[in-house]
């Protein structure tokens, strides 16, 4: 154990000390490659631009290559494996695509995906909006946003075992210890297990992701909220506007882009779902996802390299345009004009 | 009738008071142009007027109703905040017609006021564009419009020029002016802390200070009469002289003998009980002039010279205790730090106010 630490915290200071000598190693040689003489001044402001324009591409030089194995590489060959068969060998043209068009499990989650794309951004985005203004009237308001954001400090796989136990069912005579199913026998209902039951399972999985991510959404559009300028709500109070329209007529349209960025935000992680299907569903009963069909594909049962390659590279594609919508969004929020 | 009447009007933020019983009454068409140092709760009192705030005590009514209950939007009023407050994300034109559609006017009405307004203030080729692509002063000409369109009784301005540049001041002051004149029936508040803005826009100046009212009148009638030391420091630039200052004769005019023994006559009465006082003697810098034989007012050594081409500023050490009295030349003077000199001041301008800082002129 103290080992372990002794070890942990050693690596971290050698890092960094390894990274600062990087920089200053790397700016010292550009130095001596680039010599700044006293006595020829075209030489030396010669020397002083080359070293300015090198310069960032050797700081930078350590993160693009990571960058370039890990991100550019994986996805390249992700690219070729779709083109082979499950051992990777055989070149088999667009015949996985061809499979997965007619799939019906695919279809399926492609389906699911569509679902959960057009339920929890939207649910998530509405709810921290909503709670933001609220929260913003009451002298508890701080304490309830704590208690909203709470749960984006659980993972996933934790969520999701805390609702196994919400929706959890026991069969035959036995007690309930469900939350959910507790309180509809309490209110005269029957039990129901509810992860099996076709199509609502959906949403029930659909509501643990926006427990988790509605705190993150209040958060930003809280700090958008308070960025709105008091003198026009009050111009519009004067203007005769009630506390409906000033929030959808004066309050929404100026943080109209922290809402987009906090809806394709979501989204991006919505089209990535796994973790949560994975651990209350594993994909039965109808609730099967993209990326979970890739997961199984690939590593269980499945093994087939090249049809869980096609997924990923769906799945990528129809995150990137929103990503790229949304850095965009992003920089022109903080950015400014 | 009076357009808007304070009675005894108070605020208060739980425990710390803000506005101590404010009684006011202003009529119909009248600009009143409240002044004060910062904190003093002239924008407060503003804010009270308008609804956003609300009354802790006291009977407000405008027009003859009583509003301390009634809603902004029902109160017939309309403000210009000194941001602007425009809907950034509304045209000129939506800016304006935004309160009229909340109330449901019919489109034609709508069009007919906006677009008046939009000719008065000079904003037609405007209309279309977003706040944003506007420049400082435009910005404000719209929010001004946007106060037309409601056709209200009372316009309230808080401090409407405070974020335009020095020249842009001067121009937007003047369509202020301009504006009122072209609404002779219409009631103006008008918050500012530049006495320049009060002295020129106000029919009365009501100058307020820690939450009281210190003098309300016309802004000659405070140049001229001040009622107390802090209205006679507040208004006028350099600030009046005042010299600390002992009664010596009391009657119809007052002697008093000021530091360094020197006597002045002063023609506003003081009663029997009054000799032997501490005084505070005022004079304005423009009022004092430089003097040429034996009768002076006093004699000082000239510590700072600032000649502003128009005026010259003459600091004189030596009268008051810490700060120097300031004497406002006209013209371009060939003086040199350090000259002693004697000034004279005529009678009718002097001042005299008493302990608690009242005047003794009736």
């Amino acid at each position: 154990m103290v080992t372990q630490i002794a070890t942990a915290i050693g690596v971290m200071v050698a890092g960094v000390f390894a990274c600062a000598l990087y920089y200053w190693l790397s700016d010292k040689t550009l130095q001596l490659v680039f010599p700044v003489p006293d006595d020829n001044v075209r030489t030396a402001s010669r020397n002083l631009n080359r070293r300015a324009v090198v310069r960032p591409w050797l700081f930078l030089g350590p993160a693009l290559l990571l960058l370039v194995v890990y991100l550019v590489y994986p996805v390249v060959a992700t690219f070729i494996l779709s083109f082979y068969d499950r051992s990777g060998t055989n070149f088999v043209g667009l015949s996985n695509y061809a499979w997965a068009v007619q799939d019906a499990q695919f279809r399926q989650s492609i389906f699911n995906n569509i679902l959960w794309l057009a339920v929890v951004p939207a649910a998530c985005t509405f709810f921290g909006l909503v709670i933001a203004v609220l929260t913003d009237r009451i002298w508890w308001g701080n304490i309830a946003k704590s208690l909203v954001f709470m749960p984006m400090a659980i993972s996933f796989v934790g969520a999701s075992v805390i609702w196994k136990f919400i929706y959890e069912y026991r069969g035959g005579t036995e007690t309930q210890i469900g939350l959910l199913n507790s309180i509809v026998t309490w209110l005269g209902g029957n039990p129901q297990v509810w992860i099996s039951l076709p199509l609502w399972n959906n949403f029930f999985l659909m509501i643990i992701l926006i427990w988790i991510q509605t705190g993150f959404a209040m958060v930003i559009l809280s700090a958008a909220l308070r960025g709105i300028p008091e003198e026009t709500i009050e111009a519009a109070v004067i203007d005769g506007a009630n506390g409906w329209q000033i929030f959808w007529k004066i309050m929404v349209p100026q943080i109209w882009g922290t809402i987009a960025v906090v809806w394709t935000t979501i989204t991006i992680l919505v089209l990535k779902v796994f973790d949560i299907v994975l651990t209350m569903t594993n994909g039965q009963w109808n609730t099967m996802v993209l990326a979970n069909l890739m997961f199984d594909w690939m590593f269980r049962g499945g093994g087939d390299s090249g049809r869980s390659a096609v997924i990923a590279l769906i799945i990528m594609a129809a995150v990137t345009p929103i990503m790229v919508w949304n850095i965009r969004q992003a920089n022109r929020e903080t950015g400014g004009h | 009738m009076a357009a808007v009447t304070l009675k005894d009007i108070r605020k208060a933020y739980g425990q710390v008071k803000v506005l101590h019983g404010i009684d006011l009454d202003i009529a119909q068409g009248e600009f009143v142009v409240f002044v004060g140092p910062s904190g003093c709760g002239k924008s407060t009192l503003l804010r009270m007027i308008s609804g956003l705030e609300s009354i802790t005590g006291g009977e407000m009514s405008i027009d003859g109703q009583l509003v301390n209950d009634v809603p902004p939007s029902r109160r017939g009023i309309a403000m210009v905040f000194q941001s602007y407050a425009l809907y950034p994300h509304y045209t000129v034109y939506d800016n304006m017609a935004f309160g009229m559609r909340i109330a449901k006017e019919n489109k034609d009405e709508i069009d007919r006021r906006v677009r008046s307004a939009a000719n008065i203030l000079q904003l037609t080729p405007y209309l279309d564009r977003l706040p944003k692509a506007l420049s400082g002063g435009q910005r404000q000409r719209v929010a001004i419009g946007r106060a037309i369109c409601r056709n209200p009784k009372v316009f309230l301005f808080d401090e409407p020029l405070s974020n335009l540049d020095a020249a842009l001041r001067v121009a937007t002051r003047i369509e202020i002016a301009k504006l009122k004149e072209a609404m002779p029936d219409t009631t103006m508040i008008y918050v500012t802390h530049d006495q320049v803005e009060a002295m020129t826009l106000a029919d009365r100046i009501v100058v307020l200070s820690a939450g009281h009212i210190e003098q309300v009148g016309p802004p000659l009638e405070l140049y001229e009469r001040p009622k107390n030391l802090f209205v006679a420091r507040f208004i006028g630039s350099p600030a009046m002289n005042i010299i600390p200052a002992t009664v010596s004769e009391t009657g119809e005019s007052t002697t008093v003998s000021l530091k360094g023994g020197k006597s002045v006559r002063v023609p506003v009465p003081t009663a029997a009980s009054e000799k032997g006082k501490t005084t505070s003697f005022g004079v304005r810098p423009e009022d004092l002039t430089i003097a040429t034989g034996e009768d002076y007012l006093f004699e000082g050594t000239i510590s700072i010279v600032e000649a502003l081409g128009e005026v010259t500023l003459l600091y004189v050490e030596g009268l008051a205790e810490n700060e120097p009295i300031i004497a406002k030349i006209p013209g371009i003077l060939d003086i040199r730090k350090g000259q002693t000199m004697r000034f004279s001041a005529d009678p009718k301008k002097l001042h005299l106010f008493d302990a608690e800082g009242k005047t003794y002129r009736i």
